[in-house]
């Protein structure tokens, strides 16, 4: 890369935009992890005991079976060890009860995420699409409620979900992802605060996008939330899920678990874009995302799509998987990851073919700039029994400047004959060719970079909801502003 | 329009051109005609701004403006074009969306709205019509898998919908089969005008034969040792390079 190119990208390092904190009063668990804090939390929340006794089993695995080997370290990622008791598992925004409309919630909230660029107010009145606004773990307001609740769809508060609908949540909680799925999954399963829950009844389409956008704002705190969205018979649903963090110094943890259960004949399209605080230039602060998702095609005929666009988090740990159950059923991962600065992420994804005529398609676009380092690790697996499975992987890689690195780690394991699985991968860099044809037509070197980005990743990104296309579009190009060098 | 005064220009280090003179004046056309390694890529690409190319000695005057103090696109902004010998291809990036960012760059910078997409999509079309093209190369990735011809008719389509003052052509004959290269032609000629100025960098003379220049000037080994009429090209084409004091082709 010619230096001068390299000094006009440097020139115009952006600093991250949603970092700041809202100034809140907070009820939090004492400091510390043991069977008290799991009592704590269930107990804030009104839990009924099957619930609590679901998360000591898992608290009580993850004590005695998981942290004694300690956290995974198979993942290509490297970071300080994590004192697991010196942080805070439980934050909450103190209200004096839960807010049956947007009117009772407290007003600095709202601010808060009208400063994200998410009105809840306006939202609720204009958009189509409904949204459960996550602070801090705590679901603080979901819009469009009524409207939803019209069609037997679901969409609330995990809180809420156990008590309006405990039979709903005991049947799937921990159906896709068990609470000794793994050490992280584990820890969530038995300090999980709260998260989104979703139920769509047999042979309805939801007809708008359900978003959840979390919020981190807390210090020192570990965020836990727990997404469940299950889609019956027949039925079809679009998610999104967005993030952010403020910026600080110290890293934290957010150990998240989503299920998806899909049973015949459903599809569940899920989106994230995830820009949670990267930490600075140097490596300083930031997210650690270590998020266990998973969905299951139950069902014959059932279809599970991920799509994400991950920009944010120091660390990235996340695999969103299929495990293809039912007959004919399909399971599709789109990924664009960007690793600036320091970032690291070990990304990538599992698809379980277990039923006959299953089919994975596997798109995986990773960006690596500055000292950035980015891994693709997936598994296509095909049981002796799924007869006719195929599979296509694609798995590209650009890469910016020469001090970062990209990696590709596909497991591909087959025991029927039947099956077609296809891998692809390539590796490029965005070239000075390039760069010079974009800014002899009139570009500005960073529009270029993000023009080449966006080219790169427009496989992946025509799959995201219109919405969230624009969205993600400009993090691309703020994402990755500065980044040569 | 370009005025080069005593032009000396270094690559890695090296010498490349050494001391070139040359002065175009607004609707007219020059040919710069040279051998193999005289330096006439080096030319467009120090016009255009790319790095490493390096001015040590003497100006570059655009409508009495110091080319060489800007950037790569604040020079395309101010209206220098270059068609590429080579223009590279930008994956998933389709030529409509690459234009029309670049078409609202220029605006911006001259202070003219900025077209949406519905009036740039007019806006092409007129183009379009001009050089009797169709819109499918522009629906498509930008160069991406597209013929050398299809490559130069999308330049020449680029500098259209630019509507630069300066345009420098590097080789765009080159690689051209003869209907390719009627087809370029005639697109070029469509687009001179009293207010446009270009550069035509090529090889061959028979580029000529279809787009005349008002002159002609040989580089060789980084200076330019002769300028002329159209006639110059004919000669050249007849007696070759060595006659003419050039180095051999």
């Amino acid at each position: 890369m010619a230096s001068s190119t390299v000094e006009t990208l440097q020139s115009v390092i952006q600093p991250y935009k949603h970092g700041f904190v809202t100034e809140i009063e907070n009820e939090r668990a004492p400091k510390g992890l043991n069977e008290d804090t799991v009592r704590f939390i269930s107990a804030k929340k009104g839990e009924p005991e099957w619930l609590l006794e679901w998360r000591l089993k898992a608290f009580r695995y993850w004590r005695d079976r998981m942290l004694p080997e300690g956290d995974p370290t198979w993942a290509r990622v490297s970071y300080p060890k994590i004192d697991f008791q010196d942080a805070y598992y439980y934050s909450a925004p103190k209200t004096k009860a839960a807010p049956k409309s947007l009117d009772e919630v407290d007003p600095e909230l709202l601010k808060t995420y009208e400063k994200l660029g998410i009105p809840l107010k306006e939202q609720e009145r204009l958009q189509g699409i409904a949204v459960d606004a996550v602070f801090d773990s705590v679901s603080v307001a979901t819009t469009y409620k009524a409207k939803l609740g019209e069609m037997g769809i679901v969409f609330c508060s995990f809180s809420e979900a156990v008590k309006s609908h405990p039979e709903l949540v005991r049947r799937y909680l921990g159906s896709v992802v068990p609470y000794s799925d793994n050490f992280y999954a584990t820890l969530n399963s038995a300090v999980f605060s709260d998260g989104s829950f979703v139920y769509i009844p047999p042979g309805v389409r939801c007809p708008m996008e359900l978003s959840t956008y979390f919020r981190i704002n807390a210090a020192e705190t570990g965020q836990f939330e727990r997404t469940l969205i299950v889609a019956d018979k027949g039925s079809y649903v679009s998610y999104l899920e967005g993030c952010t963090a403020p910026m600080r110094d110290e890293n934290q943890l957010h150990a998240a678990v989503v299920e998806l259960v899909a049973l015949d004949d459903a599809t569940i399209k899920y989106s994230t874009v995830q820009n949670w605080y990267p930490g600075d230039e140097n490596g300083k602060g930031g997210i650690y995302n270590f998020v266990t998702k998973r969905g299951a095609c139950r069902g014959a005929n059932s279809k599970i799509s991920w799509t994400q666009v991950e920009t944010g988090s120091a660390i990235t740990w996340k695999y969103p998987s299929c495990i293809l159950q039912g007959d004919n059923s399909v399971g599709e991962f789109y990924s664009v990851a960007v690793t600036n600065n320091r970032q690291q992420a070990d990304t990538g994804t599992k698809m379980i073919h277990m039923g006959k005529n299953t089919r994975s398609t596997i798109v995986s676009k990773g960006i690596s700039a500055g000292h950035g380092q980015q891994t693709y690790r997936g598994l296509v697996r095909v049981s002796p029994k799924a007869e006719g499975a195929r599979n296509h992987t694609q798995c590209d890689s650009l890469l910016i400047g020469d001090k970062c690195g990209a990696h590709t780690v596909p497991y591909v394991e087959v025991k029927n004959r039947s099956a077609k699985v296809e891998h692809e991968a390539t590796t490029s860099k965005i070239s000075d060719d390039q760069l010079f044809y974009c800014r002899q037509r009139g570009l500005s070197a960073e529009d270029s970079v993000s023009m080449i980005v966006n080219g790169f990743c427009r496989e992946v990104l025509k799959e995201l909801p219109m919405e969230f296309a624009v969205e993600a579009q400009k993090l691309l190009g703020i994402s990755l502003e500065g980044s040569v060098g | 329009m370009l005025e080069i005064k005593n032009l000396h220009v270094e690559v890695d280090g090296k010498e490349i051109l050494h001391g070139i003179d040359l002065s175009l004046a607004a609707g007219e056309v020059h040919a710069v005609m040279g051998p193999n390694g005289s330096g006439k890529s080096t030319l467009a690409y120090v016009l255009a701004g790319r790095d490493g190319y390096a001015v040590t000695k003497g100006e570059i005057l655009f409508q009495g403006k110091d080319l060489a103090a800007m950037s790569p696109e604040e020079r395309a902004r101010e209206g220098v074009f270059l068609g590429f010998q080579y223009p590279v291809e930008i994956p998933g990036v389709s030529g409509l969306s690459f234009l029309k960012a670049a078409v609202n760059e220029v605006r911006k910078h001259r202070g003219i709205k900025e077209l949406d997409a519905m009036e740039f999509l007019k806006f092409v079309r007129a183009k379009l019509k001009m050089l009797e093209m169709g819109d499918d190369l522009l629906k498509r990735p930008i160069n991406v898998g597209f013929s050398g011809g299809e490559k130069k008719r999308v330049e020449v389509l680029q500098m259209a919908v630019l509507e630069p003052r300066l345009a420098i052509m590097d080789e765009t004959d080159s690689g051209l089969d003869i209907d390719a290269l009627k087809i370029v032609s005639s697109g070029i000629n469509a687009l001179r005008g009293l207010d446009r100025s270009m550069l035509v960098i090529t090889h061959y003379q028979r580029l000529l034969g279809y787009v005349v220049p008002d002159k002609v000037h040989i580089l060789s080994g980084g200076r330019i040792v002769r300028s002329g009429g159209k006639e110059l090209a004919l000669e050249l084409e007849e007696k070759g390079y060595a006659v003419l004091g050039a180095d051999a082709a």
